[in-house]
């Protein structure tokens, strides 16, 4: 460091050394947009396969491994560093703090990820390829009948959840030590707030997936059987392992997105969010609800009744607090006065589409009729519209809300509504058929069906399609606003509340080496 | 002489069969009322009573997301900023938060109180007339009448060409197969799903019935379907390649029907145990080889032999397999523990484990040679 210790260092060492909360910030979010495309990637295989009925590009067991490395490159690849980078990024600029409570450790959880990555995507050669049991990777198919590869499958989940366990860690510690003076958690923004909460779901729940695999190795290398009934074990141990830790990920994929959009509503509307804190309360008691409703995805694994309808109930109960949220976004929309720039746009097609997500999860929290829906394109529809509608277009409502914040300029707005609109024409196009197809009878998984589906298929690979492609869109976005365009002001936008805010456009290289006072 | 024999069982076979397939094939019209867009109906009194929920909560949902984006659309029509709305500075009512707590609580109760007593009766599998065991095995189904002795492997009948786009593909194009499994009108039959390999799951939708088999677990689950028909299903748990190929045909038989039909099932077990004791040629044992092997085996060593490396090993030219007799038989009968070689001295008779053998032997180029006969597999297994 020396001298120059108020810029970055020059050249490639900046990125591989840096401890400074943008920069790492900054290369998440690039490396959870290059696994984005990536996962896309395998998506449009799957949907070029899947275009007509008979098998035409890949072979099955090809098309086993893009579900399964779409899924898991998706999940741990491109949604959860892209919200570790917002986070990086935001939680010292929304808090009034100079960077993370863990500088170092930072850096680390950040530079596992591409060694991560790089070794799963490099299965890909193995002898018998790729991972092909699924993202949810069930034993005993995962176990006695993987191929080879899947020893690095589970180093590399050993390492994607070092990375977030830090992750979290460093977030945790830096909400509790390092906020301004005056910043009461209760005076906290709702995006620091759902980040908070999140990062104790990490920690609960990467260690339980980390022994989940663990116990697999043992099983593959070591001669034991805990998912072998065959040596006294049980492979629905598996799953409920799996889902303990599975459940609570889909929120922690969720939670921060919520905080996104309570973020953006009242901005673009020019008025307060609506039940602060019931949003806070709604938050927490979605994150404790999401530890006892895991055997949901499991209804059709013969538990006993009592289990059932346990699990049942639960789940039917999540859509309490969860309602309460969308009622409080759209209260704050109520007259407000607004405008719809792109972020606006992104939160507003979020709640239409996260709503129709979580009305068709309360449909799937009924036991009996998830008979039916079980390992259904029903489901794949469901989660789509939460995981894609729902996280990754909240991610892009962040990222455009702060972008000019990050780079000093504006975007180009009517770019970026292209983009908006191209992705959401192509996003419902691709998953709402999923609806019907699902209810109709289709198996999830399947690289080739029967005629009755041939339409829909075709009609949900058309709009996949457009989806990937207009995300090129984005990069020219991107690109420009990076090299020029029209300065941004520090405020940005007229309605933006909070400390973010009140630092220059572009953030310079160190924020709030003096702490603020919140009033 | 065993050609004489053979023929004449063929024949008789043959006879019976048309009469009790062909006859009832004619009659039997497909019951499903397949739907494109919608959840199906179904057969049974379950499969309606879900149904009925499915389109009640999904009325439900339809109904609050219409409230709820009624009022939102409203609010981005009415207070946007070009309109010159001013935006108002409340942020909280105790009242509505309230509200909005305990009403869609209520909602879900007037949802929860249906599903439980369906899922009631789904979990009722007691005083179930019969008793069928289905098991998974990558990638086919085995049926099974315990009480009866009648037991059968239901594998994808549609052609490969079809799948490859080398034919135009049929009516059920990927939901046929060879022997559906079959079930008396109008009586509770009790399904014991379990799985050989990995996890499978059963799912027959016009009978709202779907179940993981599970390897060394029974699952239970129950159907009493009024109507005869044939029903079509698949499997619906993701087990390896041919996932998307393992489909699930049952046709349900008026209970005279199938009680004819069970009965002579239970003959042609007998006759096909004895074939065990005669001695087969070189040819006879290479055209039923080729034959089993087609069916059982190409899933994962390919038609040609070949294997897919990395993950099926290849036949052709393989030491085991053009070793020592001792060693080949035991891979097929006892398979390999840990691998997705199965022990195939429980799937198959001794019939068609010695077939399979010679034909691996003196297929594709290999040329052993050398015969091996039913009773020499019955001995190896007794030495076992
Ligand atoms: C589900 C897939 C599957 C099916 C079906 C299957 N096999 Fe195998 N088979 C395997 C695997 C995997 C191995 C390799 C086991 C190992 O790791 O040694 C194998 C190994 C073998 C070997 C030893 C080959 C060698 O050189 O090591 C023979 C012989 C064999 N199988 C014959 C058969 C026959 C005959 C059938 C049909 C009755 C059959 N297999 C059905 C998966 C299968
Ligand atoms: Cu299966």
């Amino acid at each position: 460091m020396g001298a120059d210790h108020h810029g970055p260092a020059k050249g490639l060492t900046r990125w591989l050394f840096t401890t400074n909360h943008k920069d790492i910030g900054s290369m998440y979010l690039w490396f959870s947009f290059a696994m984005f495309l990536l996962g896309g990637s395998f998506a449009l295989v799957i949907r070029s396969e899947l275009f007509q009925p008979g098998l035409q590009l890949v072979r099955p067991e090809f098309f086993n491994q893009m579900t399964t490395m779409h899924g898991l490159v998706m999940v741990f690849g491109a949604i959860m560093p892209a919200w570790v980078g917002l986070a990086n990024w935001m939680v010292p600029l929304m808090i009034g703090a100079p960077d993370m409570a863990l500088p170092r450790m930072n850096n680390w959880s950040f530079w596992i990820l591409p060694f991560a990555f790089t070794m799963l995507s490099l299965t890909f050669f193995m002898d018998g390829g790729a991972p092909n049991f699924g993202w949810t990777f069930y034993a005993p198919l995962s176990t006695t009948y993987a191929p080879p590869s899947v020893t690095y499958f589970i180093f590399a989940v050993h390492l994607m959840g070092m990375s977030s366990i830090m992750g979290s860690i460093n977030i945790i510690a830096t909400i509790m030590n390092m906020r301004a003076p005056g910043m009461t958690y209760m005076k906290m923004p709702m995006f620091v707030w759902t980040w908070f909460i999140t990062a104790f779901l990490l920690i609960a729940v990467m260690p339980v997936l980390a022994g989940a695999v663990t116990m697999m190795l043992f099983d593959i290398h070591f001669g034991t059987s805990f998912f072998s009934a065959a040596g006294g074990g049980d492979p629905v141990l598996f799953q409920h392992v799996f889902w303990f830790f599975g459940h609570p990920e889909v929120y922690i994929m969720i939670l921060p997105a919520f905080g996104v959009v309570s973020e953006v509503l009242p901005t673009f509307s020019r008025k307060p969010l609506f039940g602060y804190s019931s949003m806070v309360y709604a938050t927490a008691s979605i994150a404790f609800l999401s530890f006892v409703v895991w055997a949901h995805h499991m209804y059709t694994v013969g538990m006993p009744i009592a289990g059932e309808l346990f699990f049942m109930y639960a789940t039917m109960l999540i859509a309490v607090p969860t309602g309460v949220k969308v009622f409080n976004w759209i209260s704050t929309m109520f007259r407000g006065s607004m405008t719809f720039e792109t972020p606006m746009l992104f939160a507003i097609a979020f709640i239409i589409l996260f709503t129709i997500g979580g009305l068709s999860g309360v449909m799937l929290s009924l036991a009996p009729l998830d008979f039916q829906y079980q390992d259904t394109y029903f489901v794949v529809a469901h989660f789509h519209y939460v995981l894609v509608q729902g996280a990754l277009f909240s991610i892009y409502c962040g990222v455009y809300y702060w972008l000019p914040k990050w780079t000093g300029h504006m975007y180009d707005e009517t770019l970026a509504k292209t983009h908006f609109w191209m992705t959401f024409i192509g996003v419902n196009t691709a998953f709402f058929p999923m609806h019907f197809v699902g209810l109709a009878g289709m198996p999830r998984r399947i690289p080739d069906y029967s005629l009755q589906f041939a339409d829909f298929n075709m009609l949900s690979s058309i709009g996949a399609f457009i989806t990937g492609f207009s995300q090129l869109i984005f990069v020219v976005v991107l690109l420009k606003c990076i090299k020029g365009g029209k300065s941004a002001t520090d405020q940005v936008w007229d309605g933006a509340q909070g400390l973010e805010w009140t630092v220059p456009s572009p953030a310079p290289y160190h924020t709030f080496t003096i702490p603020p006072q919140v009033r | 002489m065993l050609r004489a024999q053979h023929r004449r069982r063929l024949m008789a076979g043959a006879i019976s069969m048309a009469a009790l397939v062909l006859q009832p094939a004619l009659a039997l019209a497909e019951q499903v009322e397949r739907s494109d867009t919608n959840m199906r109906v179904g057969a049974t009194d379950v499969s309606h009573q879900v149904y009925d929920l499915h389109m009640f909560s999904l009325w439900i949902c339809v109904a609050i997301g219409v409230i709820v984006f009624g009022v939102m659309f409203y609010s981005i029509f009415a207070h946007r900023k070009s309109r010159g709305a001013v935006a108002a500075h409340f942020h909280e009512s105790t009242k509505l938060e309230i509200a909005w707590t305990i009403v869609p609580f209520v909602i879900l109760i007037f949802m929860a109180v249906p599903a439980t007593k369906t899922l009631t009766d789904m979990y009722d599998t007691r005083d179930a007339a019969l008793d069928v065991q289905i098991t998974g095995y990558q990638w086919k189904w085995k049926y099974s009448y315990p009480k009866e002795g009648v037991e059968y492997f239901s594998s994808l009948r549609t052609p490969r060409d079809e799948i490859d786009n080398l034919a135009p593909k049929g009516e059920n194009y990927l939901l046929d197969v060879d022997e559906p499994l079959v079930i008396p009108a109008g009586k509770k039959v009790r399904f014991l799903v379990t799985a050989a390999d990995v996890i499978h799951s059963w799912w027959m939708p016009d009978f709202a019935v779907k179940k993981d088999g599970i390897p060394g677990f029974i699952n239970e689950a129950w159907a009493n379907v009024p109507e005869p028909g044939i029903y079509r299903g698949q499997c619906t748990e993701l087990c390896g390649k041919d996932h998307g190929f393992m489909p699930i045909v049952v046709r349900v038989l008026p209970e005279g029907e199938f009680n004819t039909w069970l009965a002579s099932r239970k003959e042609e077990a007998v006759e096909e145990r004895a074939l065990m004791a005669q001695n087969f040629t070189m040819d006879q044992s290479m055209e039923r080889g080729k034959g089993v092997y087609e069916k059982v085996c190409a899933a994962c060593h390919q038609p040609n032999g070949e294997g897919i490396p990395g993950a099926f090993p290849a036949l052709k030219g393989s030491a085991i397999a053009m070793g020592p007799m001792e060693g080949h038989i035991d891979i097929i009968v006892n398979g390999k523990a840990g691998t997705a070689m199965a022990a195939f001295g429980a799937q198959l008779s001794e019939v068609d484990l010695a077939a399979v053998i010679v034909y691996e032997r003196n297929a594709w180029g290999n040329n052993v040679g050398d015969m091996l006969q039913p009773i020499d597999v019955a001995n190896f297994k007794k030495g076992k």
